[in-house]
């Protein structure tokens, strides 16, 4: 078998917050706390979790926005997280992003145009001019967006449309991997379904994998291969998209998925409501970072922190409950 | 009866570049206790309708026309006097961003006790008591410390669960809560929708919620109007709505959402598409307003405007194709 395209070990990234008059006391928001996965070419690998679990942090390493505290990000058997300017330029070119607002993640001084070929000229993935231009174009097929509209600037386009430039600017790199961070969660339910469909097609035209990070459980269980759950830093539960949505293992996934409220009038179901908010990142809880919210928390929780554990082919879980051992619930 | 009853309601703004009619002769009621969901994508004018039902819109540019007549009286006739008397007291209303609709400067505890002495005209110290009251009634923990608390200090759930407290404060005859959950997380989510359907049944409001999740409708409303640029399209009983939908538009939004475990039983499918765009409100628009997206739209639609027709029990739909059963789902 051939190497993962990505592989994430042990991440961590914390960052510093000052404190105090003169700033010297520093505290850590401990955003992204041990974390490690793979990405296979093709695949769509989703990480879901709610505001602050640490998700687009993730993201964001492994797109090198900055650098991490530990751990290792590797890219198709290469390290990129302690890469040296120069490779890491060529590294950059693989991994692309798609943001989640598409009002504030494009120049609005630049035409569409010169917003796509900046990438096409930054890896000189062009012959000549005349090869830029066809690129570009291409790239507006791709995206069914028309050509005319190379000369125009963002702010003459609509949502779902600005989405589609964001997309068409990620792909004129030629990536390997697009990191797509909440990518359609701001758009309108008929524009979200426009974009979905489309990057699907892309997925399968050009063998892209995803990382798609997401709090709409629907729209992930829509698009995805594999889902990471994240809670408060670290992955919770890991699986293949069957078993996190027909056997969800962690009390959280199964409290996540439960509270999704269906399109169905009248649907039986007895939401898990949780008790509470999601703790401070400044200062996690001990033990299991769940246990104050877990309806199933027992006295182990409290004091030791579970590891991911085999729970099934390819599905890993964090919790106590997956220890043979496990003590009743209270 | 109804508590609430807008007749051809229309709220238009003067622009630089023309008039845009944001809402365009909308009519529908409200009956008293009953909770009925808004639903349409930005720019179809449902938060401009519920803006206008408080009377919220700026005059000018703004300008609302028509009759809102609530518990017999139009609001769109009484002084600002007299309206002031009826806002957070008879109507109060919940927003999708309760970090913004609060006051950050002043503690939770006296933005609840300013309705109250406002509009009911408690002293300071009943007025505190009855903020305690509303705080333990919305669930939030230690609240006679949160009292004393603002809102930074207060977690996003907590901020709305705090402006769901100032708005059943002066027990409201109706609450218009638009988009009341959007901003919050899943679990977070499930908490409030879960208070509001409790609070509803011990206090008996009216509801009218503002939202583009289909889920959040199906799981609290017992009505649902559907709007799309500015108009009406179609209204039914919720479970009416979800099983038969009529208008394309209504069929076309309901098909563009994933179902949840739709994976597992096999009826996962390519999402539905509505091609194009939301027409610009700020042109005159002739014939039906979907009809530059609506995959059945003929020579009849792009002409003449339908008029909101009978397709069913409780159920209307402004289609010209509706009745015939050729887009029945």
């Amino acid at each position: 078998m051939s190497p993962p395209l990505l592989q994430v070990n042990d991440l961590k990234k914390h960052f510093p917050v000052k404190k105090g008059l003169f700033q010297r006391k520093s505290e850590f928001v401990y955003a992204v706390d041990g974390v490690s996965f793979e990405i296979a070419r093709g695949e769509t690998l989703s990480l879901v979790g709610e505001s602050g679990c640490g998700k687009s942090t993730v993201g964001r390493a492994i797109l090198r926005l900055f650098d991490i505290t530990s751990g290792q990000v590797i890219l198709d058997g290469q390290r990129i997280d302690d890469a040296a300017p120069n490779t890491m330029r060529q590294m950059r070119r693989r991994v692309q992003v798609v943001f989640q607002d598409p009002f504030s993640s494009l120049n609005p001084r630049m035409r569409v145009r010169d917003i796509l070929a900046e990438p096409i000229r930054n890896f000189g993935l062009a012959k000549s001019a005349e090869d830029l231009e066809v690129r570009v174009t291409a790239l507006m097929d791709t995206v069914r967006l028309p050509r005319e509209a190379l000369n125009r600037r963002p702010h003459e386009f609509s949502g779902g449309q600005r989405q589609r430039i964001g997309i068409a600017r990620a792909l004129a790199a030629e990536p390997e991997l697009i990191v797509c961070d909440e990518a359609v969660s701001a758009l309108d339910v008929s524009v979200k379904a426009q974009i979905v469909n489309l990057l699907q097609d892309l997925q399968r035209e050009f063998g892209l994998a995803l990382l798609f990070i997401s709090h709409d459980l629907a729209i992930v269980e829509h698009m995805t291969h594999r889902v990471a759950v994240m809670y408060l830093g670290k992955i919770v539960e890991v699986a293949p998209r069957r078993e996190i949505f027909a056997a969800p293992r962690h009390p959280y996934t199964r409290a996540l998925l439960s509270a999704v409220p269906l399109p169905e009038p009248g649907a039986q179901r007895n939401p898990i409501i949780l008790k509470g908010d999601v703790p401070s990142p400044i200062n996690p809880p001990k033990g299991c970072r769940f246990h104050t919210r877990c309806p199933l928390v027992f006295d182990r929780c409290r004091v030791e922190e579970p590891t991911l554990r085999s729970a099934g082919p390819e599905q890993w879980v964090a919790c106590h409950l997956e220890d043979g051992t496990a003590a009743t619930a209270e | 009866m109804a508590l609430l009853e807008v007749e051809n309601l229309q709220t238009h703004f003067r622009t630089p570049s023309g008039i845009n009619r944001a809402v365009d002769g909308v009519s529908f009621h409200v009956n008293e206790g009953e909770t009925l969901a808004i639903v349409g994508e930005s720019g179809c004018g449902k938060s401009v309708t519920s803006m206008s039902l408080m009377r919220l819109i700026p005059e000018p540019p703004g300008r609302i026309a028509g009759s809102i007549r609530f518990a017999g009286k139009d609001l769109l006739e009484l002084s600002d006097r007299e309206m002031r008397a009826i806002r957070g007291n008879d109507i109060s209303m919940i927003f999708q961003e309760p970090m913004t609709s609060l006051n950050p400067v002043l503690t939770v505890g006296r933005q609840i006790r300013e309705t109250l002495m406002i509009h009911q005209g408690l002293d300071k110290a009943a007025a505190e008591a009855h903020a305690v009251e509303m705080l333990t009634l919305v669930g939030i923990p230690e609240p006679k410390r949160r009292v004393g608390e603002y809102p930074h200090q207060l977690s996003g759930g907590m901020r709305q669960r705090v402006m769901i407290a100032i708005a059943l404060a002066c027990n409201p005859k109706l609450l218009i809560a638009d988009e009341p959950t959007t901003a919050l997380d899943v679990t977070i989510q499930a908490q409030i929708l879960k208070l509001m359907l409790d609070l509803k049944r011990r206090v008996g409001a009216a509801i009218i919620l503002i939202t583009h999740d289909l889920g959040v409708v199906a799981e609290i409303a017992e009505r649902v109007m559907v709007m799309y640029a500015g108009r009406k399209v179609e209204e039914a009983p919720v479970a009416e709505l979800f099983r038969s939908p009529r208008h394309p538009y209504t069929q076309g939004l309901l098909g563009a959402v994933p179902r949840l475990g739709s994976s597992l039983t096999g009826t996962a499918r390519r999402l539905a598409e509505i091609p194009g765009q939301v027409p610009d409100l700020r042109k005159p628009i002739t014939g039906c307003v979907f009809a530059g997206r609506c995959a059945l739209a003929t020579d009849l639609c792009r002409q003449y405007a339908p008029g909101l027709e009978e397709k069913g029990p409780r159920h209307v739909a402004a289609c010209h194709y509706a009745a015939k059963g050729a887009v029945a789902a």
